[in-house]
């Protein structure tokens, strides 16, 4: 793997060439546990500016996928540039470039809304005066102005979830990964909670979320859908309806999970 | 920097908020301090020995007197024959009894060697072996004062086993409590501290943050560091002030010796934390694999020389017990870097071989996560 591998120019490796307006470019990616294959060759593009929602059952090979693009785990195998950088050799470069908001929330409780802001924009490099800008403007369209000094264990879910999403993004990254963000929400909030993952994308921040809420594959662009490790099937949610002669995604899904299943079972 | 210091002031947030944690850090050395030297002082204040006088001259008289004046020792009974020390044990209130050789001062002075015995009460093996070393450090140091050239006292054979230069004062548990504490504090806080943040699952966001993995363990450790520092200080000053125990040595070298130490602990906790996911566990290998060895092992309570070869062989691998030996050595004995310089470099080596073994964990971590 040589450095130069990034941006939109053509690396020199054997691959298929990303697109030019790929903002993840993934090819023929593994990862094994042993024998255990979480991901087989998967391949794929994210467009610049796009929600990419990946679904798939718990186990499906989601967040493992998730996690490689992030940084937290290496590949078995397979090329993989994210924002442009090369995910084997580009790592800390990737990282700035990337906000991500995992299954719990991560917040911290003990801390107060404002701290949790403060240290989030702090390890992104922020400057003081920038934090203070930034969470200002933070709170009050979150209207947790007055929540300010509040610990974080004592603010509602919803909030949580809200604030966690903004703080993901508060060094205005490309790309912001959400590994199953919604999860043990109610419904209401999940849908202000989409609202702002549609600001973000209006905003030009490419967004990379997995869920397996088939009513959540409707908000995204494009969706891919993972069962046992592979891609099954990749398209807007309307193409995948209508391929799949299906009325929602949940029967597009359930259609493609029967298909893998061993005949007479 | 910026996202480093960001980061410490997090960490010095959630040990300020957490006010158990603070009783922890800064409670605990006070209350083990106090508890400990009272307990120990007490057990060696007026403990009550017999003297078997078979010369009757004047140093026998000055070095009985001597005894008694150090204010560990009261006389109890001047005895006459051999056949009644087993008597004087028996009949409970004796601990220690001192045998001088019939023309004691005669042959000081002329052999230039002289014998004294000294037989403990082995049914209590540990007080025993610190009176005995403590009645043997009394007469060195009056032998010492006379002036002569070469040492003249020699120890009888059946107390040399006993015999232990270095047990020579009250203080043996300042060091010891200082090992333990350093150790509970670096080790158990950090490992918490950083499996805490696997639990709540923020770890992942740390690691996908810009923040190189290094400086989330330096950020961690950071405030450990300055915290068990204090700490050490808060020791030393209170074994200074209650109990009187000295700093003969150099402070610097104390402080710096300390930080080495402090730091080999913050990297064993560090290691646990890299093995272990929850804070229970990392509790349980802090308090069962570290604590009860720092107790036992490091010659803290319980004398190396006297245990088993095996144990011995484990005490060998206990950093606390290359610590406590330098503590003493600096403390009590004033020496400096020449006498120490090998548990020094032993120490290093500790944290080295912890530190090396974490990032190896940790590797292999990511690759199989």
């Amino acid at each position: 793997m040589s450095p130069q591998h990034h941006g939109t120019t053509a690396p020199q490796h054997h691959g298929t060439l990303p697109p030019d307006d790929a903002i993840i470019h993934v090819s023929d990616l593994v990862k094994k546990f042993g024998s255990f294959v979480a991901n087989d060759h998967l391949t794929f593009d994210v467009k610049r500016g796009e929600i990419f929602g990946f679904l798939g059952a718990n186990g499906a090979g989601k967040t493992t996928a998730i996690r490689i693009l992030c940084g937290l785990s290496y590949p078995t195998s397979g090329e993989l540039l994210v924002a442009g950088y090369n995910v084997y050799t580009q790592r800390e470069k990737i990282k700035k470039n990337i906000g991500y908001m995992s299954q719990k929330f991560s917040l911290y409780d003990d801390l107060t809304v404002f701290e949790n802001i403060r240290f989030y924009a702090a390890i992104y490099g922020l400057s003081k005066k920038e934090i203070y800008h930034r969470a200002g403007n933070l709170m009050k369209k979150l209207e947790l102005e007055e929540a300010r000094n509040k610990l974080i264990r004592e603010i509602p879910l919803g909030w949580k979830q809200k604030l966690a999403f903004s703080v993901a993004i508060i060094h205005d990254p490309k790309i912001v990964f959400l590994d199953e963000p919604t999860g043990g929400v109610d419904p209401i909030t999940r849908r202000q909670f989409w609202d702002m993952i549609y600001e973000a994308a209006r905003s030009g921040i490419t967004v990379f979320v997995t869920t397996h809420y088939m009513d959540e594959a409707e908000y995204c662009d494009r969706v891919c859908i993972m069962v046992d490790g592979r891609i099954a099937a990749l398209d807007t949610p309307m193409d995948l309806r209508e391929t799949f002669h299906a009325k929602t995604m949940n029967d597009v899904f359930l259609k493609l999970a029967r298909a893998k299943t061993p005949e007479g079972i | 920097m910026r996202r480093f210091w960001g980061f410490v002031v997090k960490e010095f947030l959630h040990i300020f908020r957490d006010y158990r944690t603070l009783l922890i850090l800064f409670g605990i050395p006070a209350v083990q301090l106090i508890l400990f030297g009272f307990v120990i002082t007490n057990e060696i204040k007026d403990a009550r020995f017999a003297v078997l006088d078979l010369s009757m001259d004047e140093t026998t008289r000055q070095l009985t007197e001597k005894i008694v004046s150090s204010g560990y020792f009261q006389l109890d009974r001047n005895l006459h024959t051999y056949d009644e020390i087993d008597e004087a044990f028996c009949e409970g209130d004796i601990r220690l009894v001192v045998v001088f050789e019939p023309d004691f001062a005669r042959r000081l002075e002329k052999e230039k060697v002289a014998h004294v015995q000294l037989i403990g009460d082995a049914s209590d093996p540990n007080s025993a072996s610190i009176l005995v070393s403590y009645a043997s450090g009394i007469l060195n140091n009056y032998l010492l004062s006379m002036n002569s050239e070469a040492i003249p006292l020699q120890i009888h054979p059946e107390t040399r086993m006993m015999y232990n230069q270095e047990l020579k004062g009250v203080f043996m548990f300042v060091p010891g409590l200082m090992a333990m504490l350093l150790m509970l504090i670096s080790a158990l806080m950090t490992s918490l501290s950083i499996t805490r943040e696997k639990e709540l699952g923020t770890m992942e966001l740390l690691l996908a943050s810009p923040l190189k993995p290094l400086q989330i363990v330096l950020g961690k450790v950071f405030p450990y560091v300055f915290l068990a520092f204090i700490d050490a200080c808060i020791i030393i000053l209170l074994g200074w002030s209650v109990f009187g125990v000295p700093i003969r040595g150099s402070v610097g070298l104390l402080l710096f010796e300390s930080f080495l130490f402090i730091s080999m602990a913050l990297s064993l906790g560090i290691l646990i934390s890299c093995i272990t996911n929850s804070q229970q566990l990392a509790m349980m290998i802090s308090l069962v694999a570290l604590m009860l060895p720092t107790i036992l092992l490091s010659g803290f309570i319980f004398p190396i020389e006297n245990m088993p070869k095996i144990l011995q062989w484990f005490c060998h691998i206990m950093p606390p017990k290359y610590f406590i030996t330098i503590i003493k050595s600096i403390m009590l004995m004033g020496n400096g870097l020449y006498f120490i310089w090998k548990e020094t470099l032993i120490l290093f080596g500790f944290t080295l071989f912890f530190i090396l073994l974490s990032i190896k964990k940790f590797k292999i971590r990511l690759t199989s996560s």
